[in-house]
């Protein structure tokens, strides 16, 4: 990649979202705001290797953009009554920001409106604030391109027509509609972390970074925000383990198996960070902060067998009463495993059944709990159950490999 | 901006019917607030009627909710500066009337 070539897609990662963010609010219209950004890109992709790239690109590309924004609306000439009534909506009256007034927020905050369906959210806030291309989306979510480019467009036609407004919302509503947000960006990342589909990459290394980038401009944004620092460690602390998670053959490598030396330090120590920051502040911990948490013990210990499970427990304990979900409930049983042993845990997750029944980890996870307690045959039915279910190709290897592991005929317990 | 605010009602779980003081104050509410344009419950489904003279002579039939499970039970008309002060009213109303609330804009 030449220097310019670099310089564009570092000042497209910096100023995507700013120039959407500042067209959108000049112009009250999320469609010539995106159109225009992307015009101006492409210029700059045009005139760079020969212009040489600009003092400020960030205000060259904002100029550039909003002058293809007004060409545009000089073009069509027809600004019907109905844009006028929008721009109404989006030129309101300036509202107290205080410290957090940035355009991007307002962006981020209208294409994760709840109003939205999650999907719609997603691909919305992928398109206007990361940047992505439709067709790169498409891919990420094994969609096609036309459904992907009409799911974005009605989504821009409902904020239009619905007036879903164009800021941040209220400070008594903010705690609410930040967890929106992030729960967008843990949709990203998942994505990213546990790849769904036949023949896809276990790890789609985009969209963890994407939603890592994402979360990292959330917490510049918004810096007190104890959810933000939560939800961009979990993501830190689980990325540093990501290429240590996957073998040279394409399994998925357990925790417990995993090369802990092979964890990105760096990532593992900002992560880390955050946790402590979040601890210092002395406020309850929302649900991110204490999966962060979780993750941080985990993290601390150099071997597998110095893991701290009884602090493991205690924290999921913590989480149960935040969120009390089967699958909080799944991933609590495997740490009480480690630390009262497979009887108990199995007991515990077998009153999981009903809820998780269609769930590929409930089955692996009491495939393991069977194989401890060298009920074969039973595991062996688990696995069988679990390999059918998982959607992850790296996943679907590691659990074949640990069924053929199993002593065949080995005596019941029953 | 305007919508309309339907209340969507189910035959098979209705709404408890002894809301309409509640829906009263919660009128009066949005006639002071300067939110309330025009509301109406509506008769029952098996006394609506549907018109259909796209052809040659004009067919008379039974209203099309009175078949289905959903359908809607009353209306409201509002104005409202934008869609989240809309939706926060009709989180609102939803309690109020012990339904389901559409908020759909004119256009």
């Amino acid at each position: 990649m030449s220097d310019v070539e670099a310089a564009i897609t570092r000042v497209h990662h910096e100023e995507w979202a700013r120039v959407v963010a500042s067209l959108t609010r000049r112009f009250g219209d999320l469609d010539i705001a995106e159109e225009a950004a992307a015009e101006a890109f492409a210029t700059a992709v045009e005139r760079w290797p020969a212009d040489g790239v600009p003092p400020n690109p960030g205000a060259w590309l904002t100029t550039t953009a909003n002058r293809k924004a007004i060409d545009r609306l000089r073009r069509e000439n027809k600004r019907d009554d109905k844009q006028k009534e929008a721009q109404m909506v989006y030129d309101g009256p300036p509202e107290p920001l205080g410290a957090i007034d940035d355009e991007r927020l307002r962006l981020i905050f209208t294409c994760c409106h709840p109003a939205l369906a999650m999907e719609t959210r997603v691909a919305l806030t992928l398109r206007m604030v990361g940047g992505l291309t439709v067709p790169e989306i498409a891919r990420a979510f094994l969609v096609q391109e036309t459904a992907m480019g009409q799911r974005i467009t009605r989504a821009k036609s409902k904020i239009k027509a619905a007036g879903i407004p164009y800021r941040v919302p209220a400070t008594e509503d903010l705690p609410r509609r930040i967890s929106g947000v992030l729960a967008v960006l843990f949709v990203v990342f998942n994505e990213g972390y546990l790849a769904t589909g036949p023949d896809t990459d276990p790890v789609r290394h985009e969209l963890t970074a994407e939603a890592i980038r994402l979360a990292r401009l959330i917490r510049a944004l918004m810096p007190g925000d104890g959810e933000v620092a939560g939800l961009l460690a979990l993501m830190l602390l689980t990325e540093a383990r990501r290429t240590a998670r996957v073998s040279a053959t394409g399994e998925l490598v357990s925790l417990e198996e995993q090369d802990r030396g092979s964890w990105d330090a760096a990532l593992v120590a900002e992560g880390h960070r955050l946790v402590r920051e979040r601890l210092a502040s002395g406020i309850a911990p929302g649900r991110y902060q204490v999966l962060a948490a979780i993750n941080a013990v985990h993290t601390s210990a150099r071997d597998v067998r110095d893991t701290d499970w009884s602090q493991i427990v205690a924290l999921y304990n913590q989480l149960i009463r935040l969120d009390p979900s089967p699958i909080v409930a799944l991933n609590r049983a495997i740490a009480v495993a480690e630390l009262d042993g497979p009887e108990v845990a199995l007991a515990a997750v077998d009153r999981l059944e009903d809820a998780l029944a269609g769930y590929h980890a409930y089955h692996a996870t009491r495939a393991e709990f069977l194989r401890r307690l060298g009920q074969s045959l039973n595991s062996r039915a688990a696995y069988d159950k679990a390999i059918e279910l998982a959607g992850n190709t790296a996943e679907t290897a590691y659990l074949t490999r640990r069924r053929d592991q199993l002593v065949a005929g080995s005596s019941e317990a029953g | 901006m305007r919508y309309l605010v339907s209340v969507i009602d189910d035959k098979d779980n209705p709404g408890s019917t002894d809301r309409q003081p509640a829906i009263s104050t919660f009128n009066d509410r949005l006639i002071a607030e300067g939110y309330w344009v025009f509301a109406g419950g509506l008769a029952d489904t098996t006394a609506a009627t549907v018109i259909d003279n796209r052809g040659e002579q004009a067919v008379f039939t039974d209203g099309p909710f009175v078949e289905s499970k959903e359908y809607l039970a009353g209306v409201w008309v509002w104005e409202a500066p934008d869609l989240d002060v809309a939706l926060k009213l009709a989180t609102e109303a939803s309690k109020v009337c012990d339904r389901k609330i559409e908020v759909r804009p004119f256009q």
